[in-house]
């Protein structure tokens, strides 16, 4: 079970992260969970401060950008 | 939840289908001024103005890295060069508002403190391309230069009033490390990126060349008469005359054209600039096209273009919606309501509109629709930069969050030191522009 996890405070940005992560763990095919971060605070304690941010597993793999599915998929593998 | 909001949309047009007085002139005439703006707004800002600037948004977030800039707002930066980057990132940071909290929330809790935490939060909103060139061209040059300007100094001030007041109270700060977008390598010298900007930014500089507006109109029985043009119709004209010293009235009189013979503007350095304008920008668009073939590849401009195209996705929409809505709530609001809360330049109309800005939910650059529309209804010049000060840096809900972020004396702090600040910017430029 993966742990994916969108960090933002609910901007367009946000929810097309969201969306790229979810057909990259949809392609592989793993068990995954989505979770929307939204509480700034706790996007603070991720050491965040450039939004949108996505983890995985509880590790920030990609800060202040909106990677590709493709390059989800990588960080995923 | 979400089938109740739903059910409360459809049930208040309901309700405005079947109440509203849609043959009350007052109404209709409302609607087509929200029409007639929305059309000012297409003729007169779209291609010039807005269309360019999401190209400029667009090129920032793909060929400048935003990383190098929050790096100097780390916990180890020194302080003056926190203050000064913290009041002027905003121009590379921050096109859409939402972005802005976090930022502000990281330098808070993990980076350079609460100083340049403030400084980021007024003057972020203010000073993005878009922002700073649709003032200018909407509201004058004049206007637009004082509100980046006006947003930049004090910023810088109300950080370190921010600073000074609560050195002592020790912020619980988050000990975990700032993660930094990773550093992309350089994919051409400073100075071609640089070059490139430079240019778009001339384009967007001389396709909206300020129209001084100064005229001599010659009336059908031959008088001739300075005035400064505010609104052109097609029929008429809203135009403040000079008296005999030179000094702008502050009286606008609407003029039928039928009525005026002739219109010829001012001649000066800005007219002369502003009749070749078309030549310089078609110049500049030019020269980023050769060096877009010569130094950039087809996948940077494929992510320039892909970049572009989310800020219009995401600001035209809420723009033009905002215009219309507000050319709407322009023609229902009486003019002698808005002259007497902000008209004129006193230190009530700058507190006022300092303080309803701060309140005040401007969706993305809707605040310069608004404060066009506020200023043709008697809203003085100086209050009209207080709003636009004020405006973008807070709102109800992002003072919500910020008392969230700082707790409640900051959060009240920071509040007074706005509108203080904005009041007295405003003040200011009344009394000396206005």
């Amino acid at each position: 079970m993966r742990k994916l996890q969108v960090l933002g405070t609910g901007c367009p940005k946000c929810a097309k992260l969201a969306a790229n992560a979810e057909s990259a763990a949809k392609a592989l095919g793993i068990e995954y969970e989505l979770v929307k971060v939204t509480d700034i605070n706790e996007i603070m304690t991720f050491g965040v401060m450039m939004t949108p941010a996505l983890a995985i597993d509880g590790e920030v793999k990609a800060v202040g950008k909106v990677p590709d599915a493709e390059t989800i998929k990588g960080m995923l593998a | 939840m979400k089938d109740i909001r739903k059910f409360g949309v459809l049930f208040g047009v309901f309700l405005g289908a079947y109440f509203l007085p849609w043959d009350n002139p007052r109404l209709s005439g409302s609607i087509m001024e929200g029409f007639r703006l929305l059309q000012w707004y297409a003729v007169h800002h779209t291609l010039a103005c807005v269309v360019p600037a999401m190209f400029i948004a667009g090129a920032i977030s793909t060929f400048l890295s935003q990383g190098s800039v929050m790096r100097y707002l780390g916990p180890q930066s020194k302080r003056m060069t926190a203050y000064a980057v913290a009041s002027v990132a905003g121009v590379i940071l921050a096109v859409c508002s939402c972005s802005v909290l976090p930022m502000f929330a990281g330098i808070y809790r993990m980076g350079a403190g609460l100083g340049p935490a403030s400084a980021f939060l007024y003057s972020g909103p203010a000073i993005n391309v878009l922002a700073v060139f649709l003032s200018a061209r909407v509201l004058g040059a004049d206007l637009g230069i004082a509100r980046a300007v006006g947003a930049i100094a004090f910023a810088f001030l109300i950080g370190l009033l921010m600073h000074l007041l609560f050195r002592r109270a020790e912020s619980k700060r988050n000990k975990v490390l700032m993660q930094m977008p990773a550093p992309e390598p350089a994919r051409r010298p400073l100075w071609k990126t640089g070059l490139y900007f430079v240019c778009m930014i001339l384009l967007l500089v001389f396709s909206d060349w300020y129209n001084t507006n100064d005229v001599t109109l010659t009336m059908n029985d031959g008088a001739a008469v300075e005035a400064n043009v505010r609104y052109a119709r097609n029929d008429s004209l809203d135009v403040q005359y000079y008296d005999a010293a030179g000094r702008l009235g502050a009286e606008v009189t609407r003029l039928d054209r039928a009525d005026v013979r002739g219109i010829t503007p001012k001649p000066g350095f800005v007219m002369t600039v502003h009749g070749i304008k078309w030549y310089l920008a078609g110049a500049m668009g030019l020269a980023v096209l050769a060096m877009l073939w010569r130094w950039f590849s087809r996948d940077e401009i494929r992510q320039w273009l892909h970049a572009t195209w989310d800020f219009g996705l995401m600001i035209i929409p809420l723009l033009f919606g905002g215009v219309f809505v507000t050319g709407v709530i322009g023609g229902l609001i009486p003019e002698k309501y808005v002259a007497g809360l902000v008209g004129g330049n006193s230190i009530g109309s700058n507190f006022v509109a300092s303080f309803v800005g701060m309140i005040w939910y401007f969706a993305t650059l809707t605040e310069i629709p608004i404060v066009e529309m506020l200023t043709r209804l008697g809203m003085g010049r100086g209050p009209a930069l207080s709003l636009l000060l004020a405006g973008p840096a807070l709102s109800l809900p992002s003072i919500l969050v910020v008392y969230k972020i700082v707790g409640l004396r900051k959060t009240l702090a920071f509040c007074g030191l706005t509108v203080a600040m904005s009041t007295l910017v405003g003040f200011l430029f009344g009394s000396f522009f206005g």
